[in-house]
Protein backbone atom coordinates (compact mmCIF):
# COMPACT_ATOMS: atom_id res chain seq x y z
CA UNK A 1 0.00 0.00 0.00
CA UNK A 2 1.19 3.48 -0.53
CA UNK A 3 2.86 5.23 1.93
CA UNK A 4 2.44 8.95 1.69
CA UNK A 5 5.30 9.54 3.70
CA UNK A 6 7.35 8.45 0.54
CA UNK A 7 6.13 12.16 -0.85
CA UNK A 8 6.57 14.12 2.36
CA UNK A 9 10.43 13.05 2.60
CA UNK A 10 11.31 13.24 -1.13
CA UNK A 11 9.63 17.24 -0.76
CA UNK A 12 11.51 17.68 2.68
CA UNK A 13 14.93 16.14 0.99
CA UNK A 14 14.67 18.44 -2.10
CA UNK A 15 13.80 21.77 0.03
CA UNK A 16 16.88 20.91 2.33
CA UNK A 17 19.20 20.68 -0.73
CA UNK A 18 18.59 24.03 -2.10
CA UNK A 19 17.57 25.93 1.46
CA UNK A 20 19.14 26.04 5.22
CA UNK A 21 17.01 24.18 7.40
CA UNK A 22 14.93 26.83 8.85
CA UNK A 23 13.88 28.02 5.39
CA UNK A 24 12.98 24.34 4.40
CA UNK A 25 10.67 23.92 7.52
CA UNK A 26 9.46 27.47 6.88
CA UNK A 27 8.38 26.40 3.48
CA UNK A 28 7.20 23.20 4.45
CA UNK A 29 4.78 24.68 7.49
CA UNK A 30 3.38 27.34 4.74
CA UNK A 31 2.65 24.51 1.94
CA UNK A 32 1.19 22.31 5.17
CA UNK A 33 -1.22 25.64 5.73
CA UNK A 34 -2.78 25.63 2.04
CA UNK A 35 -3.19 22.14 1.55
CA UNK A 36 -4.61 21.97 4.65
CA UNK A 37 -7.11 25.21 3.58
CA UNK A 38 -7.38 24.12 0.38
CA UNK A 39 -8.63 20.45 1.70
CA UNK A 40 -10.91 22.24 3.91
CA UNK A 41 -12.38 25.30 1.40
CA UNK A 42 -13.19 21.74 -1.05
CA UNK A 43 -14.29 19.63 1.79
CA UNK A 44 -16.99 21.89 2.75
CA UNK A 45 -18.78 22.93 -0.61
CA UNK A 46 -18.19 19.15 -1.84
CA UNK A 47 -20.45 18.71 1.35
CA UNK A 48 -22.82 21.32 0.46
CA UNK A 49 -23.33 19.66 -2.67
CA UNK A 50 -23.74 16.25 -1.59
CA UNK A 51 -26.32 17.24 1.22
CA UNK A 52 -28.66 19.06 -1.44
CA UNK A 53 -28.08 16.40 -3.61
CA UNK A 54 -29.07 13.66 -1.46
CA UNK A 55 -32.06 15.56 0.13
CA UNK A 56 -33.49 16.17 -3.83
CA UNK A 57 -33.27 12.62 -4.00
CA UNK A 58 -35.00 12.14 -0.64
CA UNK A 59 -37.62 14.68 -2.08
CA UNK A 60 -38.21 13.57 -5.06
CA UNK A 61 -36.81 16.22 -6.99
CA UNK A 62 -33.44 16.96 -9.18
CA UNK A 63 -31.24 19.48 -6.56
CA UNK A 64 -28.78 21.83 -8.29
CA UNK A 65 -28.09 20.67 -11.70
CA UNK A 66 -27.70 24.31 -14.18
CA UNK A 67 -24.31 25.26 -12.84
CA UNK A 68 -21.74 23.21 -14.46
CA UNK A 69 -22.70 19.55 -15.09
CA UNK A 70 -24.52 18.10 -12.53
CA UNK A 71 -24.28 21.54 -10.80
CA UNK A 72 -21.34 20.41 -9.10
CA UNK A 73 -19.74 24.15 -9.54
CA UNK A 74 -23.56 25.23 -7.45
CA UNK A 75 -21.77 25.29 -4.41
CA UNK A 76 -18.75 27.41 -5.55
CA UNK A 77 -20.88 29.91 -6.89
CA UNK A 78 -23.10 30.01 -3.56
CA UNK A 79 -19.80 30.68 -1.57
CA UNK A 80 -18.66 33.18 -4.27
CA UNK A 81 -22.29 35.18 -4.26
CA UNK A 82 -22.24 34.65 0.07
CA UNK A 83 -18.45 36.32 -0.28
CA UNK A 84 -19.85 39.54 -2.51
CA UNK A 85 -22.51 40.43 0.11
CA UNK A 86 -22.66 43.27 2.47
CA UNK A 87 -21.56 42.66 6.00
CA UNK A 88 -24.19 44.61 7.66
CA UNK A 89 -22.97 46.75 11.08
CA UNK A 90 -25.12 46.16 13.56
CA UNK A 91 -26.51 48.87 16.23
CA UNK A 92 -26.36 47.63 19.62
CA UNK A 93 -24.69 44.29 19.52
CA UNK A 94 -20.99 43.45 21.15
CA UNK A 95 -19.12 43.88 18.20
CA UNK A 96 -15.64 42.16 19.88
CA UNK A 97 -16.99 39.07 20.88
CA UNK A 98 -19.70 39.39 17.14
CA UNK A 99 -16.47 39.37 15.30
CA UNK A 100 -14.70 36.49 17.41
CA UNK A 101 -17.59 33.66 17.18
CA UNK A 102 -16.39 33.08 13.58
CA UNK A 103 -12.99 32.88 14.50
CA UNK A 104 -13.51 30.39 17.15
CA UNK A 105 -15.92 28.33 15.21
CA UNK A 106 -13.40 28.07 12.47
CA UNK A 107 -10.31 27.66 14.36
CA UNK A 108 -11.94 24.49 16.74
CA UNK A 109 -12.76 23.07 13.49
CA UNK A 110 -10.05 23.38 11.57
CA UNK A 111 -7.55 22.09 14.54
CA UNK A 112 -10.05 18.70 14.84
CA UNK A 113 -9.72 18.74 11.06
CA UNK A 114 -5.80 18.36 10.91
CA UNK A 115 -5.56 15.53 13.21
CA UNK A 116 -7.64 13.31 10.98
CA UNK A 117 -5.36 10.59 9.28
CA UNK A 118 -6.42 11.06 5.60
CA UNK A 119 -4.23 8.03 4.47
CA UNK A 120 -0.84 6.37 5.33
CA UNK A 121 1.69 8.90 6.51
CA UNK A 122 -0.91 11.77 5.70
CA UNK A 123 -1.75 13.08 9.03
CA UNK A 124 -0.20 16.61 10.19
CA UNK A 125 -1.12 16.96 13.89
CA UNK A 126 -0.44 13.39 15.72
CA UNK A 127 0.10 13.78 19.08
CA UNK A 128 0.47 10.78 21.52
CA UNK A 129 -3.09 11.57 22.94
CA UNK A 130 -4.66 12.43 20.07
CA UNK A 131 -8.00 11.46 20.37
CA UNK A 132 -7.74 13.38 23.67
CA UNK A 133 -6.73 16.22 21.80
CA UNK A 134 -9.68 15.74 19.30
CA UNK A 135 -11.96 16.40 21.69
CA UNK A 136 -10.71 18.77 23.49
CA UNK A 137 -10.48 21.02 20.08
CA UNK A 138 -13.61 20.35 18.95
CA UNK A 139 -15.55 21.17 22.24
CA UNK A 140 -14.22 24.51 21.40
CA UNK A 141 -16.62 25.15 18.83
CA UNK A 142 -19.32 25.30 21.17
CA UNK A 143 -18.22 28.76 22.60
CA UNK A 144 -17.86 29.91 19.62
CA UNK A 145 -21.87 29.05 18.97
CA UNK A 146 -22.76 30.12 22.59
CA UNK A 147 -20.80 33.87 21.75
CA UNK A 148 -22.42 34.09 18.42
CA UNK A 149 -25.83 33.99 20.26
CA UNK A 150 -25.45 36.24 23.02
CA UNK A 151 -23.37 38.92 21.31
CA UNK A 152 -26.09 39.60 18.39
CA UNK A 153 -28.64 41.51 21.41
CA UNK A 154 -31.30 39.44 19.79
CA UNK A 155 -33.99 36.91 21.31
CA UNK A 156 -33.80 34.21 18.56
CA UNK A 157 -30.37 33.77 18.32
CA UNK A 158 -30.09 34.25 22.27
CA UNK A 159 -32.49 30.93 22.68
CA UNK A 160 -30.86 29.09 19.98
CA UNK A 161 -27.41 29.65 21.45
CA UNK A 162 -28.71 28.33 24.30
CA UNK A 163 -30.58 25.50 23.15
CA UNK A 164 -27.29 24.63 21.38
CA UNK A 165 -25.34 24.97 24.12
CA UNK A 166 -27.21 22.72 26.24
CA UNK A 167 -27.38 20.55 23.50
CA UNK A 168 -24.16 19.89 22.30
CA UNK A 169 -22.25 19.58 26.22
CA UNK A 170 -24.85 16.83 27.11
CA UNK A 171 -23.84 14.99 23.75
CA UNK A 172 -20.40 15.53 24.65
CA UNK A 173 -20.66 13.03 27.43
CA UNK A 174 -21.68 10.25 24.92
CA UNK A 175 -19.30 11.31 22.49
CA UNK A 176 -16.56 11.29 25.38
CA UNK A 177 -17.70 7.57 26.86
CA UNK A 178 -18.36 6.26 23.23
CA UNK A 179 -14.74 7.23 22.50
CA UNK A 180 -12.93 6.23 25.83
CA UNK A 181 -14.68 2.36 25.45
CA UNK A 182 -12.78 2.34 21.87
CA UNK A 183 -9.62 3.47 23.88
CA UNK A 184 -10.27 0.78 26.40
CA UNK A 185 -10.53 -1.97 24.17
CA UNK A 186 -7.46 -0.21 21.61
CA UNK A 187 -4.86 0.71 24.80
CA UNK A 188 -3.25 3.93 23.16
CA UNK A 189 -4.94 7.34 22.61
CA UNK A 190 -2.74 8.15 19.78
CA UNK A 191 -4.69 8.02 16.68
CA UNK A 192 -1.64 6.34 14.60
CA UNK A 193 -2.06 3.43 17.32
CA UNK A 194 -5.56 2.91 17.25
CA UNK A 195 -5.51 3.03 12.91
CA UNK A 196 -2.56 0.38 13.03
CA UNK A 197 -4.25 -1.78 15.66
CA UNK A 198 -7.19 -2.05 13.18
CA UNK A 199 -5.10 -3.76 10.58
CA UNK A 200 -6.40 -7.77 11.06
CA UNK A 201 -10.04 -5.96 11.72
CA UNK A 202 -11.80 -3.27 12.12
CA UNK A 203 -12.85 -2.64 15.95
CA UNK A 204 -16.67 -2.78 15.15
CA UNK A 205 -16.06 -6.40 14.35
CA UNK A 206 -13.71 -7.57 17.05
CA UNK A 207 -14.88 -5.75 19.75
CA UNK A 208 -17.85 -7.65 20.16
CA UNK A 209 -20.91 -5.70 21.05
CA UNK A 210 -20.14 -3.13 23.26
CA UNK A 211 -18.29 -2.05 19.94
CA UNK A 212 -21.35 -1.78 17.92
CA UNK A 213 -23.29 -0.32 20.79
CA UNK A 214 -20.44 2.50 21.31
CA UNK A 215 -20.44 2.67 17.16
CA UNK A 216 -24.65 3.60 17.26
CA UNK A 217 -24.47 6.07 20.12
CA UNK A 218 -21.65 7.76 18.57
CA UNK A 219 -23.51 8.06 15.49
CA UNK A 220 -26.58 9.21 17.11
CA UNK A 221 -24.32 12.00 19.47
CA UNK A 222 -22.27 12.94 16.53
CA UNK A 223 -25.60 13.83 14.65
CA UNK A 224 -26.83 15.57 17.73
CA UNK A 225 -23.02 17.50 18.04
CA UNK A 226 -23.12 19.32 14.66
CA UNK A 227 -27.04 20.40 15.13
CA UNK A 228 -28.37 18.30 12.17
CA UNK A 229 -30.98 15.72 11.38
CA UNK A 230 -33.79 15.20 14.44
CA UNK A 231 -31.21 17.23 16.67
CA UNK A 232 -31.62 20.87 14.85
CA UNK A 233 -33.59 22.85 17.44
CA UNK A 234 -30.64 25.25 17.58
CA UNK A 235 -32.00 26.21 14.02
CA UNK A 236 -35.53 25.26 14.17
CA UNK A 237 -36.69 27.70 11.27
CA UNK A 238 -40.36 27.66 12.42
CA UNK A 239 -39.20 28.49 15.57
CA UNK A 240 -35.67 30.90 15.69
CA UNK A 241 -35.77 31.80 12.20
CA UNK A 242 -32.27 30.46 11.95
CA UNK A 243 -31.06 30.50 15.25
CA UNK A 244 -27.70 31.78 16.92
CA UNK A 245 -26.31 32.72 13.16
CA UNK A 246 -29.61 35.01 12.32
CA UNK A 247 -28.01 38.09 12.91
CA UNK A 248 -24.93 37.19 11.04
CA UNK A 249 -24.74 38.37 7.49
CA UNK A 250 -21.88 38.21 4.38
CA UNK A 251 -19.25 35.63 4.59
CA UNK A 252 -19.65 35.66 8.80
CA UNK A 253 -22.75 33.51 7.91
CA UNK A 254 -20.41 31.98 5.38
CA UNK A 255 -18.08 30.73 8.37
CA UNK A 256 -20.86 29.09 10.67
CA UNK A 257 -22.02 27.32 7.48
CA UNK A 258 -18.68 25.96 6.49
CA UNK A 259 -17.82 24.90 10.09
CA UNK A 260 -21.31 23.04 9.90
CA UNK A 261 -20.52 20.44 6.98
CA UNK A 262 -16.76 20.35 7.96
CA UNK A 263 -18.03 19.54 11.44
CA UNK A 264 -20.42 16.62 9.59
CA UNK A 265 -17.10 15.29 8.07
CA UNK A 266 -14.89 15.25 10.89
CA UNK A 267 -17.57 13.07 13.27
CA UNK A 268 -17.94 11.03 10.26
CA UNK A 269 -13.85 10.86 10.01
CA UNK A 270 -13.70 9.84 13.74
CA UNK A 271 -16.57 7.44 13.52
CA UNK A 272 -14.39 5.69 10.76
CA UNK A 273 -11.71 6.44 12.52
CA UNK A 274 -12.20 4.71 15.58
CA UNK A 275 -15.02 1.72 14.70
CA UNK A 276 -14.44 0.98 11.14
CA UNK A 277 -10.49 1.33 10.91
CA UNK A 278 -9.33 4.60 9.28
CA UNK A 279 -7.30 4.29 5.93
CA UNK A 280 -6.73 0.49 7.02
CA UNK A 281 -8.50 -1.81 3.97
CA UNK A 282 -11.08 -4.35 5.09
CA UNK A 283 -9.05 -7.68 5.73
CA UNK A 284 -10.71 -10.84 6.45
CA UNK A 285 -8.24 -13.08 8.21
CA UNK A 286 -7.15 -16.17 6.15
CA UNK A 287 -8.50 -14.68 2.68
CA UNK A 288 -5.78 -13.93 1.47
CA UNK A 289 -6.27 -12.90 -1.98
CA UNK A 290 -9.25 -10.97 -0.70
CA UNK A 291 -6.44 -8.93 1.28
CA UNK A 292 -4.24 -8.34 -1.02
CA UNK A 293 -7.07 -6.85 -3.67
CA UNK A 294 -8.22 -4.81 -0.98
CA UNK A 295 -4.57 -3.33 -0.15
CA UNK A 296 -4.52 -2.26 -3.68
CA UNK A 297 -7.40 0.33 -3.50
CA UNK A 298 -5.22 3.66 -1.89
CA UNK A 299 -5.66 4.63 1.79
CA UNK A 300 -6.89 8.22 1.08
CA UNK A 301 -9.95 6.22 -0.93
CA UNK A 302 -10.84 4.20 2.20
CA UNK A 303 -11.16 6.76 4.26
CA UNK A 304 -12.79 9.16 2.33
CA UNK A 305 -15.16 6.47 1.47
CA UNK A 306 -16.04 5.23 4.81
CA UNK A 307 -16.26 9.08 6.23
CA UNK A 308 -18.83 9.84 3.05
CA UNK A 309 -20.41 6.79 3.94
CA UNK A 310 -21.08 8.00 7.35
CA UNK A 311 -21.92 11.36 6.43
CA UNK A 312 -24.80 10.06 4.07
CA UNK A 313 -26.18 8.12 7.02
CA UNK A 314 -26.22 11.00 9.06
CA UNK A 315 -28.15 12.87 6.37
CA UNK A 316 -30.37 10.18 5.93
CA UNK A 317 -31.60 10.61 9.43
CA UNK A 318 -32.42 14.34 8.62
CA UNK A 319 -34.76 13.42 6.43
CA UNK A 320 -36.34 10.35 8.05
CA UNK A 321 -36.96 11.70 11.87
CA UNK A 322 -39.12 14.45 12.81
CA UNK A 323 -37.75 17.09 15.53
CA UNK A 324 -37.43 16.48 18.89
CA UNK A 325 -38.66 18.92 21.44
CA UNK A 326 -35.82 20.36 24.01
CA UNK A 327 -36.92 17.99 26.56
CA UNK A 328 -36.98 14.77 24.68
CA UNK A 329 -33.41 15.70 23.53
CA UNK A 330 -32.22 15.83 26.93
CA UNK A 331 -34.08 12.98 28.16
CA UNK A 332 -32.67 10.92 25.56
CA UNK A 333 -28.99 11.69 26.28
CA UNK A 334 -29.23 11.65 30.07
CA UNK A 335 -31.51 9.19 30.76
CA UNK A 336 -30.98 6.55 28.23
CA UNK A 337 -27.56 7.55 26.20
CA UNK A 338 -25.53 8.20 29.44
CA UNK A 339 -26.80 4.76 31.69
CA UNK A 340 -25.92 2.67 28.38
CA UNK A 341 -23.03 3.94 27.65
CA UNK A 342 -21.83 3.53 31.16
CA UNK A 343 -23.25 -0.24 30.98
CA UNK A 344 -21.61 -0.50 27.83
CA UNK A 345 -18.25 0.75 29.08
CA UNK A 346 -18.14 -1.61 32.06
CA UNK A 347 -18.91 -4.32 29.92
CA UNK A 348 -16.05 -3.25 27.27
CA UNK A 349 -13.69 -3.33 30.52
CA UNK A 350 -14.64 -6.95 31.63
CA UNK A 351 -13.64 -8.02 28.14
CA UNK A 352 -10.46 -6.48 27.55
CA UNK A 353 -9.42 -7.65 31.51
CA UNK A 354 -10.51 -11.16 30.69
CA UNK A 355 -9.24 -10.61 27.32
CA UNK A 356 -12.60 -12.17 25.92
CA UNK A 357 -11.53 -10.41 22.09
CA UNK A 358 -10.92 -12.15 19.73
CA UNK B 1 7.43 19.21 15.49
CA UNK B 2 3.90 18.96 16.39
CA UNK B 3 3.37 21.51 18.59
CA UNK B 4 4.45 23.31 16.08
CA UNK B 5 2.26 22.00 13.58
CA UNK B 6 -0.62 22.83 15.90
CA UNK B 7 0.70 26.22 15.90
CA UNK B 8 0.59 26.01 11.90
CA UNK B 9 -2.42 24.74 11.66
CA UNK B 10 -3.53 27.07 14.35
CA UNK B 11 -2.37 30.03 12.23
CA UNK B 12 -4.08 28.24 9.36
CA UNK B 13 -7.47 28.71 10.82
CA UNK B 14 -7.30 32.07 11.75
CA UNK B 15 -5.61 33.03 8.58
CA UNK B 16 -8.88 31.35 7.06
CA UNK B 17 -11.54 34.18 8.90
CA UNK B 18 -9.01 36.83 8.19
CA UNK B 19 -8.41 36.30 4.36
CA UNK B 20 -12.03 35.87 3.82
CA UNK B 21 -13.03 38.62 5.89
CA UNK B 22 -10.79 40.56 4.28
CA UNK B 23 -11.48 39.96 0.51
CA UNK B 24 -15.09 40.11 1.50
CA UNK B 25 -14.30 43.94 2.70
CA UNK B 26 -12.87 44.99 -0.17
CA UNK B 27 -14.92 43.49 -2.93
CA UNK B 28 -18.67 43.83 -0.42
CA UNK B 29 -21.01 46.74 -0.85
CA UNK B 30 -21.51 49.52 1.88
CA UNK B 31 -24.66 51.30 2.55
CA UNK B 32 -26.00 52.75 5.97
CA UNK B 33 -29.46 52.76 6.85
CA UNK B 34 -30.37 53.07 10.70
CA UNK B 35 -33.38 50.45 10.07
CA UNK B 36 -30.95 47.96 8.76
CA UNK B 37 -28.82 47.94 12.13
CA UNK B 38 -32.04 47.00 14.07
CA UNK B 39 -32.26 43.04 15.11
CA UNK B 40 -33.73 40.68 13.12
CA UNK B 41 -36.95 40.02 15.02
CA UNK B 42 -40.56 41.18 13.89
CA UNK B 43 -40.65 43.82 11.62
CA UNK B 44 -41.40 45.99 14.58
CA UNK B 45 -38.80 47.73 17.01
CA UNK B 46 -38.04 44.95 19.35
CA UNK B 47 -39.12 45.83 23.42
CA UNK B 48 -36.91 45.31 26.25
CA UNK B 49 -33.05 43.91 26.54
CA UNK B 50 -32.00 40.67 24.65
CA UNK B 51 -29.78 40.02 27.62
CA UNK B 52 -31.83 39.00 30.09
CA UNK B 53 -32.26 36.37 32.54
CA UNK B 54 -33.13 33.04 30.86
CA UNK B 55 -34.04 29.56 31.89
CA UNK B 56 -32.15 28.31 34.94
CA UNK B 57 -32.87 24.46 33.18
CA UNK B 58 -29.81 25.18 30.97
CA UNK B 59 -27.35 25.94 34.07
CA UNK B 60 -28.70 22.44 35.96
CA UNK B 61 -27.38 20.62 32.74
CA UNK B 62 -24.53 22.70 32.18
CA UNK B 63 -23.58 21.84 36.35
CA UNK B 64 -24.03 18.15 35.90
CA UNK B 65 -21.88 18.15 32.57
CA UNK B 66 -19.36 19.91 34.35
CA UNK B 67 -19.21 16.81 36.63
CA UNK B 68 -19.35 13.85 34.40
CA UNK B 69 -17.12 15.34 32.22
CA UNK B 70 -14.21 16.26 34.48
CA UNK B 71 -15.00 12.27 35.06
CA UNK B 72 -14.77 11.44 31.37
CA UNK B 73 -11.29 13.48 31.78
CA UNK B 74 -10.33 11.45 34.67
CA UNK B 75 -11.24 7.96 32.95
CA UNK B 76 -8.56 8.31 29.88
CA UNK B 77 -5.46 7.71 31.86
CA UNK B 78 -6.89 5.27 33.46
CA UNK B 79 -8.00 3.71 30.14
CA UNK B 80 -4.67 3.08 28.54
CA UNK B 81 -3.11 1.05 30.71
CA UNK B 82 -6.16 -0.73 32.23
CA UNK B 83 -4.46 -4.01 30.33
CA UNK B 84 -1.58 -3.59 32.61
CA UNK B 85 -3.87 -2.99 36.08
CA UNK B 86 -6.04 -5.89 35.27
CA UNK B 87 -8.74 -6.37 38.10
CA UNK B 88 -7.25 -4.27 40.67
CA UNK B 89 -7.28 -1.30 38.22
CA UNK B 90 -11.15 -1.87 37.87
CA UNK B 91 -11.99 -2.26 41.34
CA UNK B 92 -10.19 1.07 42.49
CA UNK B 93 -11.75 2.67 39.53
CA UNK B 94 -15.26 1.11 40.56
CA UNK B 95 -14.95 3.21 43.73
CA UNK B 96 -14.51 6.35 42.18
CA UNK B 97 -17.33 5.18 39.14
CA UNK B 98 -19.67 4.20 42.13
CA UNK B 99 -19.63 7.80 44.03
CA UNK B 100 -20.31 9.86 40.14
CA UNK B 101 -22.87 7.47 39.47
CA UNK B 102 -24.84 8.04 42.86
CA UNK B 103 -24.51 11.58 41.72
CA UNK B 104 -26.25 10.77 38.41
CA UNK B 105 -29.12 8.85 40.43
CA UNK B 106 -29.16 11.62 43.10
CA UNK B 107 -29.83 14.43 40.35
CA UNK B 108 -32.50 12.02 38.79
CA UNK B 109 -34.44 11.36 41.68
CA UNK B 110 -34.32 15.19 42.60
CA UNK B 111 -35.84 15.66 39.13
CA UNK B 112 -32.66 17.25 37.73
CA UNK B 113 -33.27 15.75 34.66
CA UNK B 114 -36.46 17.12 34.00
CA UNK B 115 -37.44 19.64 31.37
CA UNK B 116 -39.57 22.08 33.46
Amino acid sequence: MFDFSIVTHWIDNLLRSVMPGWGALLVEFVLIGVVLLLLYAVLALFYIYFERKVCAFFQCRLGPNRVGPYGIIQSVADMFKILIKELISLNHIDKFLFNLAPYLVIVASMLAFGCLPFGRGLQVIDFNIGVFFLIAVSSIGVLGILLAGWSSHNKFTLIGALRSGAQMVSYELSIGFSVLTMVVFAGTMSITGIVEAQANGWFIFTGHIPAIVAFLIYLVAGTAETNRGPFDLPEAESELTAGYHTEYSGIHFGFFYLAEYLNLFIVAGVASLLFLGGWMPLHIPGWESFNAIMDYIPSVIWFFGKAVLISFVIIWFKWTFPRLRIDQLLKLEWKYLLPLNLVNLFIMVLIVIFGLHF
Amino acid sequence: MNSALFVVVLITGLALVGAALLIAGLISPRSFNPQKGEAYECGIPSRGESWMQFKVGYYLFAILYLMFDVETVFLFPWAVILKDLGVAGLINILFFMVILILGLVYAWKKGALEWK
